[in-house]
């Protein structure tokens, strides 16, 4: 059997941390042979409005595809267990968590990431409010929350100050204690909601 | 001014928001392999033996590295070198490292972990404080003062005892803070790699680069000068990548060995394991007070859990005493600690280091003083406040104190005089203070160079570069040290590119701890960029013919009386006169009073203050705590940018309510057939509680101005002092809610409920510790205090 990476936190748990398995987990021989090594699944996958193909070991996540074979490195992980809500992209315009989507599961799929968000060289009004109202510090969990918040914004042009906390209460923040991220959502929404008015 | 004091958007803002940042795993070299490492699954054990054939002969694996690997320890402070990157023969705590695997992809190097053949002799766990001072065998350190003792610290700032004895009323309290993590959203990482020249760079999530580079000299056995460290902005740090780290050594030796690029992430189960977080601190507070409320003598003894190493556990331990002189008057002081080694992960600096847990301590224990004097707890503090440019009984040179204005802005705003002692049943409202240092006084190495150093280049195209050794870890260095040089310089920030924490090409600054940045740096940039205007100036004026001192710098223009110069064209015109332009900057902390042996750990440069409302709610029946809103007054100095500075009041905050209500670093015992190894309860993100947006108040934040002579345009920290008083206040605001008192931290439902169950029964409504275990505390340090007749030295030490 192969050992995904997401498995190994899994399966510490089942036993004592960091401790090793009684006998030998891999014989040399059977994981080892690169001829039994998984083919690489190659596939079409639509991100951020691009079509790109993509060849890659089908165990991965969308997580590891974006950020080791396509290079999209601005979509985080604090903790690859669905945990954190760092790695969140929209697919299909809904917030998932990355970490826990194989990539395979994406063909045919549209996956929005930070890097889809600016239109051009200009920021989208989530990414200016962010920027102006403190709601980055270190900006580890920002690219998650930007896109938690667009999905919210589609949905509801302007939502109130609960649901703003409601949909972002899975994406974890350590340095702001939310209330400027808070007020970046409601002033990107204003931003939003008078430009479509112009 | 017109830069500083104004909101705007951080210079490196729109690299966070477009994803842009480079976090050090986002770093991706050609050839590039990565490294995992093998950690203990005994909290406590002898190494046998190692056989790691299988492993080294598993094809993608590279390079497998062992104990015998690395003969020299380190350690962050020059007396305790007590790590090593791989433990050679003893093993301290699960997740102690003891082998590394290189592979061409970590699910290989994951494998082969699994491979390699550690034998060890288990021995007993130490698990609590307690029992580390009941059982001095085994041993963790042979370095240790005796047993199981790490260290032991005693000092009398005149005859407390006495002062105390002779008090209308004497307090004894206990105390308990439970250790508690960091958790940054990051995980650690780092990559090493040789350049074409051969020299080791290493990009590292830390907060500490110079300490990096001066490490890895030692431990690799490396010229310093071959080696750079490149401080990658850190996705949050909060004192957690304050240490050296084993990875670090490891992946950089890894990577002189293969000539390759080497990158190791931490999991998230394995940060919880490094942590060098809050220290769990019990506490035994004695003060006197006179009847009219004033401080006469505070006895104070900590027992500090320090986890298997050393870390920055002796400075830990001397700031769980030093600080308590700086907020209120006190005229005499005893303190005595002591730091023990036990089987856990080894704690070290967290946000506030070793001065939250007396803070809580003091401000619970003056609720308790207010209320038996029938004092309101406001002005009872308002009192007994410490007076600017003083000296305090330990000797620390205090110079400006915003608190007395902190204090009435937030009783005004939460409406504290209407509320406290007077909301209904299971509602309540709680004030405590704080006080922290802008910057430890002295360097963590014994030296006489700056602590920071600023050089800054201008060339013809009016283009200006900063270079400073400071650490970006999300609190805005980048942005103040922009912000200053634009000041002076009279552009925008925006102009300003900052180059910073890398050791290669950047002058040595510290790092990012001990809040320290905004003063040092921010000293050292003024005195750069003066220079430079300076020479601006003069070359302006010629060409103005005006006076230099005249000249106004200002929205990009050298400027007297509607005769003016682009800021680019003034440039160019001293490039001609002197050549290329450049100058630098450098900041040393004053020379603090004390000369006394320990003295070293306290002084600052300037000291901030917070005042802290708490409202909170309680549910009878289920002991439930809700807190709908916080009330902040932060004494800042002088604010740089204030999107920035409230951002770090809200942070602090945030992270103190979270320790206040629910964050828990604790461990217990698997059962015997797992070894009975001393495990991390709650590893993880989800069950390590943490507050989300769901749980976190209003927080209503006002930043108090009062500019101190040794700061920055006045400027004095923001980013750690603000979580103090959160944490008491909360235990304050319970008490006012439901009249139980809570003295142990985190304050969670089942306790609440054990108290008003005890207080239903008629007995005292507490819960927190009942006893302090005798510690061999050794003679104090006599030093008298300022007015009785001391010089800052030690007279004599005496059996306590």
């Amino acid at each position: 059997m192969r050992i995904l990476r997401r498995h190994i936190g899994r399966r510490a748990q089942a036993r004592a941390p960091f401790a090793q398995p009684r006998g030998p987990a891999y014989s040399t021989q059977n994981s080892l042979d690169t001829k039994q090594m998984p083919r690489h699944a190659h596939l079409l996958l639509c991100v951020n409005g691009e079509s790109v193909e993509a060849s890659f070991a089908p165990y991965k996540t969308l997580l590891e595809v974006l950020r080791e074979d396509l290079a999209l490195t601005g979509t985080k992980h604090g903790c690859e267990l669905g945990e954190c809500g760092a790695c969140a992209v929209l697919i299909d315009g809904e917030p998932q968590l990355s970490c826990l989507v194989l990539a395979l599961q994406c063909e045919g799929r549209s996956v929005q990431t930070v890097e889809g968000l600016a239109r051009g060289a200009e920021l989208h009004p989530l990414q200016a409010a962010f920027a102006d109202l403190g709601a980055a510090q270190c900006g580890y969990c920002t690219p998650g929350i930007l896109l938690t918040a667009k999905a919210l914004l589609e949905r509801e042009p302007q939502p109130s100050r609960e649901r703003i906390t409601e949909a972002i209460s899975g994406n974890l923040c350590r340095c702001t204690g939310y209330q400027q991220i808070v007020e970046a959502i409601e002033e990107a929404a204003r931003r939003m909601s008078d430009e479509s008015r112009r | 001014m017109k830069v500083v004091g104004k909101p705007r958007r951080r210079v490196d803002g729109r690299a966070k928001v477009s994803g842009q940042t480079r976090f050090a795993d986002d770093i991706v070299l050609p050839r590039m392999l990565h490294l995992k490492l093998l950690r203990s699954a005994h909290a406590h054990a002898l190494i046998e033996s190692i056989d790691a054939a299988r492993a080294r002969a598993h094809p993608g694996v590279h390079l497998v590295l062992t104990g015998t690997d690395f003969p020299i320890p380190f350690g962050i402070l020059p007396i305790t070198q007590d790590e090593y990157p791989l433990a050679p023969e003893h093993v301290r705590y699960v997740g102690d490292p003891v082998a590394a695997v290189v592979a061409r992809d970590e699910q290989t190097a994951a494998e082969a972990l699994d491979l390699i053949d550690v034998r060890y002799r288990p021995l007993e766990t130490i698990a609590t404080a307690e029992e580390a001072l009941e059982k001095p065998e085994p041993r963790l350190h042979a370095y240790s003062e005796s047993g199981n003792i790490h260290r032991l610290q005693a000092f009398q700032f005149g005859d407390a005892e006495a002062a105390i004895a002779a008090s209308d009323h004497v307090f004894e309290d206990l105390f308990f803070y439970e250790g508690n993590t960091h958790l940054p959203i990051e995980q650690h990482a780092c990559v090493a790699a040789l350049d074409a020249d051969g020299k080791l760079t290493l990009w590292s999530s830390t907060q500490v680069p110079h300490y990096v580079h001066r490490s890895l000299a030692r431990v690799l056995r490396l010229p310093a000068s071959q080696i750079r460290v490149i401080a990658t902005p850190n996705g949050g740090g909060f004192g957690g990548k304050c240490d050296v780290c084993n990875h670090e050594m490891v992946a950089a030796k890894a990577a002189v060995v293969l000539g390759r690029p080497v990158k190791i992430c931490l999991t998230r189960e394995e940060v919880f394991y490094m942590h060098r977080g809050r220290h769990p601190v019990l506490m035994k507070f004695r003060t006197g007070v006179t009847k009219d409320g004033k401080l006469t003598g505070m006895h104070l003894q900590t027992l500090v859990d320090g986890g298997a190493y050393g870390s920055y556990g002796v400075a830990s331990t001397f700031y769980t005493g030093a600080l308590q002189t700086v907020t209120y008057e006190l005229p005499r002081y005893q303190f005595e600690a002591a730091r023990v080694f036990t089987n856990k992960p080894p704690c070290g600096p967290k946000r506030g280091h070793g001065t939250p847990q007396p803070r809580f301590g003091q401000e619970i224990q003056l609720d308790k003083i207010a209320e038996r004097l029938g004092k309101d707890p406001a002005e009872l503090r308002l009192g007994m406040l410490a007076k600017p440019n003083s000296l305090t009984a330990n000797w620390l040179k205090i110079g400006s104190i915003g608190l007395e204005q902190c204090i009435r802005d937030v009783v005004a705003r939460s409406g504290w005089k209407e509320k406290h002692g007077k909301l209904s049943e299971g509602r309540g409202v709680g004030l405590a203070c704080g006080s922290y240092l802008c910057g430890a006084g002295l360097p963590i190495y014994w030296n006489k160079m700056p602590q920071s150093g600023v050089q800054l280049l201008l060339d013809r195209s009016g283009q200006v570069t900063v270079f400073c050794g400071a650490t970006e870890i999300g609190q805005g260095s980048d942005d103040v040290l922009a912000a200053i040089v634009a000041e002076v310089l009279g552009i925008d920030p925006g102009d300003v590119r900052c180059v910073t924490g890398d050791t290669g090409i950047t002058p040595v600054d510290l790092g990012s701890y001990s809040s320290r940045v905004t003063v040092m740096m921010g000293n050292a940039a003024i005195q750069a960029a003066e220079k430079l205007k300076a020479m601006l100036g003069e070359a302006a004026a010629e060409q103005l013919e005006v006076a230099p001192d005249r000249l106004a710098f200002a929205n990009g223009h050298v400027s007297f009386d509607g005769r003016s110069l682009a800021f680019a064209e003034a440039v160019a015109l001293a490039e001609e006169k002197f050549g290329t332009l450049g100058a630098v900057g450098s900041y040393k902390p004053p020379r603090a009073p004390g000369k006394y042996k320990g003295a070293g750990v306290g002084p600052s440069p300037a000291y901030s203050y917070t005042a802290c409302v708490v409202e909170a709610q309680v549910d009878a029946h289920t002991g439930w705590i809700t807190i709908p809103k916080i009330w902040i007054a932060h004494d800042i100095g002088r604010t740089i940018n204030p999107v920035l500075a409230r951002g770090q009041v809200e942070g602090s905050v945030y992270m103190g309510l979270s320790e206040a209500l629910m964050e828990e670093q604790a461990f217990r015992r698997l059962p015997a057939k797992l070894s009975r190894a001393l495990v991390h309860k709650i590893p993880s993100l989800l069950e390590y509680k943490s507050i989300t947006s769901l749980d976190m108040p209003v927080v209503e934040t006002v930043l108090i101005e009062d500019p101190d002579p040794n700061c920055p345009f006045g400027a004095k920290e923001v980013g750690q002092g603000p979580l103090l008083p959160v944490v008491p206040a909360v235990a304050n605001a319970i008490y006012d809610a439901v009249g139980v008192r809570i003295d142990e931290v985190p304050i969670t439902p089942d306790k609440v409920m054990r108290a008003l169950e005890l207080k239903a029964a008629g007995k005292p409504a507490r819960v927190g510790p009942d006893h302090f275990p005798a510690v061999p505390y050794p003679a104090s340090l006599i030093v008298p205090p300022p007015w009785e007749g001391g010089d800052g030295n030690a007279v004599r030490s005496t059996a306590p």
